[in-house]
């Protein structure tokens, strides 16, 4: 017996019914369409942590703009009358050995740390995405040479940079900025040329190639987008790190100079009474490792909401 | 209808240089070596063989994502392998290429009316954007699926409704060439018919002409109007489908054919089987003469000596000695 006689015996036509038109739709997707950034959204807000990250963080950026603007002290202002206060309602985290408000000067501190971390990781964002790119999608001799320049800069201990362009340019914020900048791209530009190299390689790129595309369209409208989430993961490490390293410069007494107060300074100016007044070095102490910890619970956050294949 | 082939590949060879350490030389992959074979215009030109043949990577130089080591290609009687820019683009809007991996193939940040909407953003096809997502609804259309799947992500869709994704956006440029690149193995049998009856339906709409590469030989069979085997970067037979699957002369097309599964355990024990022996030979490191003496159970001194051309027997194109006088 055959295929074809089992068939004829063994299936009948009454076994076979015609399909119900409302069965017909196989092709329907029950779930609602969501844009990109709400999808990621949503599943950014089922990190509890990392929503709590990002509140703390929007609550010290607000307070970093307005407690500045709308207290009745300056960071500079010196309150003779109430040398080393305690916490009281006019001063609600005290004053230091100068009688300076130091809610004014932590927030003041905030000013500078946020935007040192921030600014430096949006310039090594853009230089580290356009140099590891082009690195990686052309390959090569001109792969080669990009990072065997990336090597040697690497090779100089990042926190030398920054001390040699602040005995150039004075110590101020923005030859931290600067220094910085000089040895932080790099991380992203190894990132990113990795991930452009194993991704031109896949179909889609293929495809995109093949339809016509030009190379600025590969790279930033397929390949580029296509690592963003461990682009954005290194993003929120850098921006803590730089952070770490403006603090630590100041905290050392090469950092930002008086009377301005970046977190490092307060620290370095509350050590001297840590054991007469301790609550002193408290809040800067806190503010660091309390924004470090937003910015990473962050971090983890968007990597994970960014990633389209992680339900 | 037009005369003359739409695609003529001649003496292609496409070689992978693998570079020499410290203390030995570099050696040559050998991908595609010296192929030639025309396809006609509204033509299935299928192309088969075991994996690591050189049939993807015969594709592949086809649509210049690997350059050619020597050889012609003409697309409608101009050589495309010296074509660069502007030129390249235009003749890009003629030949496309399906993908073997579904779910590689799709970028996956992108809706799928931006993946259709793609390429006509690329060539500056229609004047605006509503045009073109009018387009693209009727493409979606055209591929079975609906028009209101154009605001979805490529993984909201299964691996089926995927490959019909990537059919439209090759259809977008309205083609008149399409490069199939195993664009079923991925998916399953029923899945595999759903994608082939359109293949076919698209071919018969538009005209369009295919080189449908697969192992797959089955279906090789049903959708190809002349089949070309591969064996280590060569053409080893060039027939009309039927014929060559009728009275297979090449040993190993014999024995190629002679692997298919027959659904009949009878028909299966009685068949008359080639059998192959030995391992695919590194294409690093080719046999001298017919690539497949070293299997073949055929194989005379002369086949170590020379290598065979394809050379017009009967009905087809064979490269074997045997077929010599």
């Amino acid at each position: 017996m055959n295929l074809k006689e089992y068939n004829k015996e063994m299936l009948t036509r009454e076994m076979f019914q015609p399909l119900d038109k409302s069965e017909q739709n196989s092709e329907f997707i029950a779930m609602e369409t969501k844009s990109f950034a709400r999808d990621a959204w949503i599943r950014f807000k089922r990190n509890k942590l990392a929503l709590l990250g990002l509140i703390f963080l929007g609550i010290v950026v607000v307070l970093a703009i307005f407690v500045p603007i709308f207290s009745p002290y300056t960071y500079e202002q010196m309150d003779m009358t109430a040398l080393n206060a305690n916490p009281s309602l006019a001063h609600p985290m005290g004053t230091d050995r100068f009688g300076r408000d130091i809610l004014v000067r932590v927030m003041y501190g905030a000013r500078i740390s946020l935007s040192v971390g921030f600014s430096s990781a949006a310039i090594s964002l853009c230089i580290g995405i356009m140099y590891g790119g082009i690195a990686g999608y052309v390959g090569g001799k001109t792969d080669m040479l990009m990072m065997r320049i990336v090597d040697i800069i690497y090779s100089i201990p990042s926190m030398l940079y920054v001390i040699l362009v602040m005995l150039i340019f004075g110590s101020n914020i923005w030859s931290i900025l600067i220094g910085i900048c000089i040895s932080s791209w790099i991380g992203m530009a190894r990132l990113v040329r990795a991930q452009v190299m194993s991704l031109k390689e896949q179909e889609f790129a293929l495809a995109a190639y093949v339809l016509g595309a030009s190379t600025k369209r590969i790279l930033f409208k397929h390949l580029i987008i296509n690592c963003i989430g461990p682009i954005i993961v290194n993003l929120t490490l850098m921006v803590p790190s730089a952070i770490f390293t403006e603090a630590f410069l100041s905290f050392v007494g090469i950092g930002i100079s008086a009377p301005a107060a970046s977190w490092g300074t307060l620290a370095n100016e509350a050590r001297g009474l840590v054991e007469t007044y301790p609550i002193q070095i408290i809040w800067p102490v806190a503010a660091i490792c309390l924004t470090m910890l937003s910015l990473n619970f962050i971090g983890d956050g968007v990597g994970e909401a960014l990633d389209p294949k992680k339900k | 209808m037009n005369e003359g082939p739409i695609l003529k590949v001649s003496h292609l060879k496409t070689y992978f240089g693998s570079k020499g350490g410290l203390f030995s030389k570099g050696k040559v992959v050998k991908a595609v070596n010296d192929v030639s074979f025309e396809i006609l215009h509204n033509e299935t030109f299928g192309l088969v063989g075991e994996s690591g043949c050189g049939k993807s990577t015969l594709g592949r130089t086809i649509v210049k994502i690997n350059e050619p080591t020597s050889g012609s290609i003409e697309f409608e009687g101009r050589d495309i392998v010296k074509m660069k820019g502007a030129e390249l683009k235009a003749f890009r809007r003629d030949l496309q290429m399906i993908f073997q991996d579904p779910y590689a193939s799709l970028n996956s940040r992108m809706t799928v009316g931006e993946i259709i909407r793609e390429p006509m953003e690329i060539h500056g096809l229609y004047n605006s954007t509503k045009e073109r997502d009018q387009k693209v609804s009727e493409l979606l259309e055209t591929v079975g699926l609906k028009p209101d799947h154009i605001r979805r992500y490529p993984h909201e869709f299964s691996g089926g409704q995927r490959q019909r994704i990537c059919i439209a956006r090759t259809l977008a440029l309205n083609p008149k060439f399409i490069i199939c690149d195993e664009p079923i193995s991925a998916l399953d049998v029923s899945i595999q018919a759903q994608i082939i009856n359109l293949l076919q339906r698209i071919q018969k709409e538009r005209q369009i002409s295919y080189l449908f590469i697969a192992h797959d030989l089955g279906i090789v069979k049903h959708i190809s109007h002349r089949i070309g085997v591969m064996y280590l970067g060569s053409l080893v037979e060039v027939g009309e489908s039927n014929s060559l699957y009728r009275e297979p002369m090449h040993p190993y097309t014999k024995a190629l054919l002679s692997a298919i599964p027959i659904p009949d355990p009878r028909v299966e024990r009685s068949k008359a089987a080639v059998e192959i022996s030995g391992e695919l030979p590194s294409p690093l490191d080719l046999p001298s003469g017919c690539a497949f003496r070293t299997r073949c159970p055929f194989a005379s001194e002369r086949c170590a000596k020379e290598t065979p051309q394809l050379r017009q027997v009967g009905d087809r194109q064979v490269a074997c000695f045997l077929y010599e006088k």
